[in-house]
């Protein structure tokens, strides 16, 4: 069996043997990446060679013996907006084009205590905003089910590099849906954990309120694995949970979901939710009952308000966050530079695409003077209502399971020109960032045109564990992962 | 027509912590171009702030002081600006959830003293620098200060007259020095006011049109620009004008302040809760014990020194002016009780040359026990006051003790009646017409006579015992 076709944990259990080096691992990827690449561009800087020098230095360095350290020697990608000491970090943006950040994101510093392979930076929509890379100032990534279909966004590189095994695991970010959603699109696995479970420190702020690094992966097991790495409390990160780190791994081994009571929200099968993702998710919650859940009906009331109130505390978040991009101490600078106002707005004009202008037009406004009550005040408010959504739901389940996407993949420049469109793709994720809540997303099925559907299981905060048992017993119990995209 | 003014002030306070404010780069003054500075403070992708728990530690105990409300949950904010000097395109600051609320401290001009309240004080990160060289291509930016940590004090619209500002401002800048949190230094700008003042007719309630004053780094200006402005909006009023809302600027070399933005022109600064920092949660036992750790303040010790040692207000008032000084006063009067003597020489041989030299009582060249020994010298006869106040200057540069410079110099006072006798004698042989006088009841002429003897004694007799001798000799 080819290497790149393994799991993390496949992988890490013949590396551990000595049944292949790092060096082997590493070429197999290049021959993968060399073949594939091309047609999925799921990347936007490949550190292949990079890699290799690493493998052969580790290779060397480990001789006969192995160490069990999980990610030693596996081959990762790294979403484009988490910072990479020493290589391109871009974002995706004309504006980052040429910044190598002097310093490691916490989650990097991490993996490289671990002595892991970065394989390259993968694409996204510019600063992590939209649902499809088609955002990126580098042009889009494909959906390795069918070329014609985006992969998701905004971790739609890391997505698809899963997907057509072009790396062993990815890590993305999730603001409003951004690892669930392109990892149902592509047919893999996508957490995003608590906000606070993993340190955002060297992650480039979108909506930083919203923002959490989480892992993309072939299965659960893997996701499992890769977050007990990346966990845990930073001093870099103010806003990172100073709580121990629970083993993941061994939350896996119940392989049912006997004494969990399951909600099923009913405002998540309204209108708008495609006949075919529904029927899938409607059988993934007998698949559940099967397996010993207790399915009950549940109310998230404030469903309704969640895109609005995410488009104004992200962009206004965002308005600030990217204030900093004025050419003066990195990044692009127009040539064109008269005087200062003249340096800043050619700058910025330049530089960001016209998703992010839009975002940072919407979100000052909604900060405006005058305007702040009205909009980002009223926006916090309803925030903390659809918190207590979830608080409320959580004191009568474990879990609660949802679609991920209204539909799977759509065709690329299907929604480019009707931006409403595309905020609505991430209708069943934006709330769980507003909560703060884990959530999982799953493989659930296929559409009849074969593209991958997911299943979205949200767990109570800091309750990452249980999240992965659900998530595990249901993925055990059906076959969806193993079907892999048809790509050559 | 009569107006009256109404001022409120603003004041930056530069905190004397290590490390910046959300990062651990260095504070320290005078290093070259962006060598004080790191991906943090240059505000690089993906880089987050952490407070400085020891700013915290000093806006609190300055809150204290003031006699501030403290926040249990003080919150940061984003004040949004696109300025060079400022990296991330905003600054982190206070707005909503200050630390400290609602102070006051009394201010004293003459002989009244009034309550200066505060209205807030809040932490926040300054700004870098912009350097516009003559003849460069280009302007270059400095962020060695971008993060250092600043308290902005703000009172409430208390004050009515520049001398009642001025006093305010000395007042607070004692204040903080005494707390050790900031060195007050107006020129180097760690110590900055923006004063705000509007007229209106003497016996209305309501505030007339405020005007802010910037770029003012010493308490004369401070003086200078508020006088300034008085005279200039009066003169407006008068004339049927409106005063308009804006920032004015000083300038000191023309003594006159000009517009620097209207109202229309203000920013929006668009604040929100800084989502990168979590509220900040303050245990009132932690308030409590930095509470104990609040040193004797420059009011309250006045009153004790007046008090305690029976000095008079003015001198009371000269020494507490700073901690160091008044340190240094009290390790005197330990070891040598008599505070009036130690308080002039204090006030007016140290203070001297410390003020010449620019220097604080701390870094005092001459210590407590330095100067008692003199005094000692002077007590025991061993020198006279006129010559213990003439090697004071050597005593302050040399660092020699002060006996070293006596017996070197050969300045012990002459009291023995034997070496006395033989000079006395002299002088009376030199002066037999002034000797006649003064038996013949002229006593005045005696000082005369003692004034010669001291004279041929190089000034080391001792006056009182040639006072003495003089009288029995001349009886006699």
């Amino acid at each position: 069996m080819s290497l790149y076709k393994l799991t993390l944990r496949e992988l890490q259990e013949k590396f551990t043997k000595g049944e292949v080096t790092a060096c082997e691992i590493v070429q197999a990827y290049t021959l993968r990446l060399n073949q594939l690449e091309p047609k999925v561009r799921a990347y936007i800087t490949l550190t292949k060679e990079a890699a290799l020098a690493q493998a052969e230095a580790l290779d060397e360095k480990l001789k006969g013996w192995r160490r069990t350290m999980a990610l030693m020697g596996m081959p990762v990608a790294v979403k484009d907006n988490i910072c990479t000491q020493g290589v391109l970090t871009t974002c995706a943006s004309r504006m980052l084009s040429n910044f190598v950040p002097p310093y490691d994101a916490s989650v990097i510093a991490r993996l490289r205590g671990q002595s892991y392979l970065l394989l390259g930076k993968t694409n996204l929509d510019e600063f992590a905003m939209g649902s499809s890379t088609e955002n990126s100032a580098f042009g889009p990534s494909r959906n390795p089910w069918n070329l014609s279909r985006v992969p998701g966004g905004s971790s739609g590189g890391s997505a698809a590099a899963v997907a057509a095994d072009l790396c062993a695991a990815a890590l993305g970010s999730d603001t409003g849906g951004s690892i669930r959603q392109p990892a149902a699109c592509c047919g893999v696995v996508g957490l995003k954990p608590t906000y606070g479970r993993v340190s955002r420190f060297g992650l480039v702020a979108f909506a930083s309120s919203l923002d959490q690094i989480g892992p993309i992966t072939k299965d659960v097991a893997d996701a499992a694995m890769l977050l007990g790495v990346i966990a845990g409390h930073d001093p870099l990160d103010s806003t990172s949970a100073n709580l121990p780190v629970p083993d993941y791994a061994k939350a896996l081994k119940k392989k049912d979901f006997k004494k969990l009571k399951v909600g099923v929200p009913r405002e998540y099968f309204a209108e708008g939710l495609d006949p075919e993702v529904e029927q899938a998710v409607q059988a993934a919650i007998e698949e559940i009952k099967q397996l010993g859940g207790e399915i009950k009906e549940i109310a998230l009331p404030r469903t309704d308000a969640a895109i609005a109130t995410y488009y104004l505390i992200a962009t206004a978040e965002a308005s600030s966050n990217l204030a900093r991009y004025d050419g003066v101490k990195y990044g692009l600078r127009s040539k064109e530079t008269g005087n200062l106002l003249d340096m800043y707005m050619k700058t910025r004009q330049e530089g960001f695409g016209p998703e992010v202008k839009r975002r940072i037009m919407l979100g000052t406004y909604a900060l405006s003077a005058g305007y702040y009550d009205a909009f980002y005040g009223k926006a916090q408010a309803v925030r903390t209502l659809i918190r207590q959504d979830f608080e409320a739901a959580f004191r009568e389940v474990d879990l609660i399971v949802t679609p991920v996407t209204p539909t799977p993949a759509f065709k690329l420049g299907e929604k480019s020109e009707d931006p409403l469109q595309m905020y609505l793709s991430d209708i069943y994720t934006i709330s769980v960032n507003l909560a703060g809540n884990p959530a999982i997303a799953v493989p659930c099925g296929f559409s009849k045109d074969g593209l991958p559907i997911g299943l979205q299981i949200i767990g109570r905060p800091f309750e990452e564990e249980t999240l992965l048992r659900g998530a595990h017993a249901y993925e055990q119990a059906t076959n969806w992962r193993t079907k892999r995209p048809n790509i050559r | 027509m009569a107006y009256e003014v109404v001022i409120g002030l603003e004041v930056h306070a530069q905190l004397l912590t290590q490390s910046k404010m959300f990062c651990a780069c260095g504070t320290k003054f005078g290093l070259p171009a962006n060598s004080q500075t790191c991906p943090i403070c240059l505000g690089m992708p993906g880089t987050l702030p952490v407070i400085n728990k020891k700013a915290i530690e000093m806006a609190v105990r300055t809150g204290l002081a003031l006699q501030c409300r403290i926040g249990e949950q003080s919150r940061f904010a984003r004040k949004n600006y696109f300025y060079p000097d400022l990296p991330k395109g905003y600054q982190i600051s206070q707005y909503e959830a200050p630390i400290c609320e609602h102070g006051s401290v009394e201010v004293e001009v003459g002989q009244a003293k009034r309550p200066v309240r505060i209205r807030r004080a809040h932490l926040e990160e300054d700004a870098g620098k912009n350097i516009h060289e003559a003849g460069a291509n280009g302007s270059r930016v400095d962020l060695n200060r971008a993060g250092t940590p600043l308290l902005e004090i703000v009172t409430e619209p208390d004050m009515r007259s520049a001398d009642e500002v001025v006093a305010y401002l000395k007042m607070l800048r004692e204040i903080l020095m005494y707390l050790e949190v900031c060195d007050g230094n107006m020129e180097e700008g760690s110590l900055r006011c923006e004063p705000n003042l509007s007229l209106r007719p003497v016996g209305q309630k309501e505030f007339g049109t405020k005007v802010e004053l910037k770029n003012i780094n010493s308490f004369k200006f401070v003086k200078e620009a508020i006088e300034y402005e008085i005279k200039r909006q009066t003169k407006v009023l008068n004339e049927g004008g409106k005063i308009a809302q804006e920032t004015r600027l000083w300038d000191s070399d023309k003594g006159e302040t000009a517009t620097m933005r209207s109202k229309e022109e203000a920013h929006d600064y668009r604040y929100f809760p800084d989502p990168d920092l979590v509220p900040l949660s303050l245990a009132s036992e932690w308030i409590d014990d930095l509470r104990k750790t609040l040193p004797e303040l420059p009011a309250v010790r006045q009153r004790r020194f007046v008090g305690e040692y029976g000095l008079p207000d003015y001198d009371a008032g000269v020494l507490t002016g700073s901690k160091a000084l008044a340190d240094y006063f009290e390790a005197c009067v330990r070891l040598f009780p008599q505070p009036k003597t130690v308080s002039n020489w204090v006030m007016g041989e140290l203070l001297r040359e410390l003020n010449q030299a620019g220097l604080s009582a701390a870094a005092s060249p001459v210590s407590p026990e330095r100067l008692v020994s003199l005094l000692q010298l002077v007590e025991k006869g061993t020198v006279s006051l006129k010559v213990a106040r003439e090697i004071f200057p050597e005593l302050y540069a040399s660092g020699k003790a002060p006996e070293e410079i006596v017996k070197a110099k050969g300045l012990t006072q002459v009291s023995d009646e034997g070496s006395l006798a033989k000079i006395i004698d002299e002088v009376i042989a030199k002066n037999q017409a002034q000797a006649e006088q003064y038996k013949g009841g002229k006593e005045a002429v005696l000082g005369f006579l003692v004034g010669q003897v001291m004279k041929s004694s190089g000034g080391k007799a001792n006056p009182g015992k040639v006072n003495e001798l003089l009288k029995k000799k001349l009886a006699g």
